[in-house]
């Protein structure tokens, strides 16, 4: 293992801000994985820091295949994270929409282009993500519809779902976009949470990167097959909406399946206690993500659905 | 009159509303247009909140000269602008980033809707922002290329000191100006002063220039000045950032001309009492730009020059 420093920023009365990379095996680049730059991204930082901790140990036992090279970011935006702010603390801005940077811009184009710099000439790149919509997913990888995807690569993962996206117009500031512009092989990992850890969906994402490289052959590693990938499409998900504001009370989890007509939440009154609405499933099939707030407004997405999915 | 753009529950007892006001010119006066005045989607920027104020009370003051319909929508972000808050309180994207909203996305993309689908159809919109806490700014109209042929010269009319015409990118695309544009809806951006504050000076020079452009749609009838004739910049336009963090000093006034080589000011060091950069200008221009908060990191932006002036 190899750490080192990709760049640094000096700043008013901090210390200056160092962005580490570690690198594993030597040769060609194979695989970039990028942790947090959002400041409340705990558990995107704390599956890279066991991945490095696997990495390493696999390192001194010659389970890195000779020929490739490695290169893990565990963190980006530590900045943020010391002083509990989601984005870059100074102006708001969000690393993550500022890609593929720029060197001669503000800070966060700054440091997005620094990283890039860093991370661009990957054959393959894998982003523990966090969504702007504040919930729970399935564990799934995320792929960009670009036209440069590769959809088929994002099943060797082995977890439950892969889900295609069609870019947005900010989507196409994302590390993830990005990356499949200049042709490396792009995967955005959500697991269950972001602000705390979740042990064990840490570990199946650590599990999952290493079952990837090991069936490209780039290291040497035995586990359990994992699951043949659903593919989804994010625009055949059904999206149950919330009616009114209130507490919300959850009935189902995420990966559950539920029936058509099935009660999946209520909404109550906050002084009262009585239930405003409840929200029903419109289909048959399987829970992709759910609200985790106890309170929500209207029109909030409260449920998104795999529709006649059994799980 | 009083409208309810769009009015959603929010969790304990309040409901989050976008308003707007609407005042119609008098029985027989109307010759069927629309202008919609919009600011207050980022909850920092006030400038427009002068501007609709006394607009309206001039409007007020002389309904018989109004000839058409002008819709003003003070605050589309209420909760950032109550709260300080430049976003959508509760919510990642900026909301000048999610248009043309979405009917089954978050309640910012589905008010984002709601709000657009109202102003839709309107013969003019005027979308007025401040540009942030950071940086001051001269009355500006920002055009993109794509759809400059037909914006500027309504532009030209608006009494602003530039017009900065950009290039297109793809993240702009989800604008409310790009999303009106392209849908037929003509919609000019105005960006002046700075975030929090209002600077009267500004306001008035922009209500002149409304009222001038309404006058050439035939809406309003009171006497109007000939606008001021704007420079139109193809992004002939110089950036200087911070390299050093610290404290920047200016040394030079707003909205002034400059000298290429010029000291604009420094970026301090109060510990040390060190000046860790002189910042000077790349070029001659007009500084149309410039940091109003002190503190800086690298990168921070410092000031614009719009190129061009005596020695070119
Ligand atoms: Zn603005």
């Amino acid at each position: 293992m190899k750490q080192e420093t990709l760049f640094v920023l000096d700043t008013p009365y901090r210390q200056k801000l160092h962005v580490e990379g570690f690198r594993f095996g030597r040769g060609e680049k194979s695989l970039c994985v990028v942790g947090a730059m959002r400041g409340n991204e705990v558990q995107q930082m704390y599956i890279c820091s066991q991945l490095v901790r696997q990495l390493k140990w696999m390192e001194h036992h010659g389970d890195i295949s000779s020929g490739y090279e490695i290169l893990v970011v565990p963190c980006v935006n530590h900045f943020s994270i010391n002083v509990g702010s989601r984005f870059w603390a100074m102006d708001g801005t969000d690393i993550n929409r500022m890609f593929p940077g720029y060197d001669a811009g503000e800070t966060t184009q700054r440091i997005a282009s620094a990283l890039f710099e860093a991370v661009k000439d990957y054959q393959y790149g894998v982003h523990f993500a966090s969504s702007h919509m504040s919930g729970e997913p399935v564990p799934h990888v995320r792929v960009l519809d670009t036209g440069y995807q590769n959809a088929d690569l994002a099943n060797l993962f082995g977890l439950p779902y892969v889900m295609l996206r069609k870019p947005t117009p900010y989507d196409t500031t994302t590390l993830s976009y990005n990356w499949q512009v200049w042709e490396t092989n792009a995967f955005s990992i959500y697991t269950k949470t972001t602000a705390t850890i979740d042990e064990a969906s840490a570990q199946e994402a650590v599990t999952a990167v290493l079952r990837f490289l090991s069936r490209l052959g780039i290291v040497k590693y035995n586990c359990h097959n994992g699951y043949i990938s659903t593919l989804v499409h994010e625009e055949a998900l059904t999206n149950v909406m919330t009616p009114c504001g209130g507490i919300f009370r959850r009935l189902v989890d995420p990966g559950q399946f539920v029936e058509y007509r099935q009660v999946l939440g209520q909404l109550l009154d906050p002084f009262t206690g009585e239930v405003r609405a409840e929200l029903t499933s419109p289909t048959n099939g399987t829970v992709f993500f759910a609200v985790d707030y106890a309170l929500v407004t209207e029109h909030t997405t409260a449920f998104r659905i795999i529709r006649r999915l059994h799980s | 009159m009083e409208h309810t753009v769009v009015s959603l529950q929010l969790p304990v007892q309040e409901s989050l509303e976008i308003k707007k006001n609407r005042i119609t010119p008098l029985p027989g006066n109307d010759r069927g247009k629309r202008i919609c005045l919009v600011t207050g989607t980022h909850g920092d920027e006030l400038e427009g909140q002068y501007v609709l104020w006394e607009l309206t009370r001039q409007l007020n003051a002389h309904r018989e000269l109004l000839h058409g319909t002008v819709d003003l929508y003070p605050a589309m972000n209420p909760l950032g602008i109550n709260s300080i808050t430049r976003g959508v309180p509760l919510f990642d994207l900026d909301m000048n980033r999610i248009f043309p909203g979405r009917e089954d996305g978050h309640m910012a993309e589905y008010a984002a809707m709601k709000a657009m689908e109202d102003m839709q159809g309107a013969d003019m919109v005027i979308d007025i922002h401040a540009s942030n806490i950071f940086l001051k700014e001269l009355p500006q109209v920002r055009v993109n290329e794509l759809s400059a042929e037909a914006l500027v010269p309504l532009a030209q009319l608006l009494n602003v000191d530039f017009i900065w015409i950009h290039a297109a990118a793809t993240v702009l695309e989800s604008t409310l100006a790009y999303s009106l544009n392209s849908t037929g809806t003509p919609c000019l951006v105005v960006e002046m002063g700075v975030g929090m504050r209002i600077t009267k000076e500004y306001g008035d020079q922009l209500i002149a220039g409304i009222l001038n452009l309404m006058a050439h749609m035939g809406m309003w009838d009171g006497e109007t000045q000939p606008p001021r004739e704007p420079i139109v910049s193809h992004d002939d336009v110089a950036f200087i950032n911070a390299s050093a963090a610290g404290i920047f000093l200016p040394s030079v006034a707003h909205n002034g001309m400059v000298q290429q080589g010029q000291q604009l000011g420094v970026i301090a060091d109060p510990m040390t009492g060190e000046t860790k950069e002189e910042i000077t200008a790349p070029s001659n221009g007009l500084l149309f730009t410039l940091r109003e908060y002190p503190v800086v990191y690298p990168g921070s932006l410092l000031a614009r020059i719009l190129k061009g002036g005596s020695d070119e």
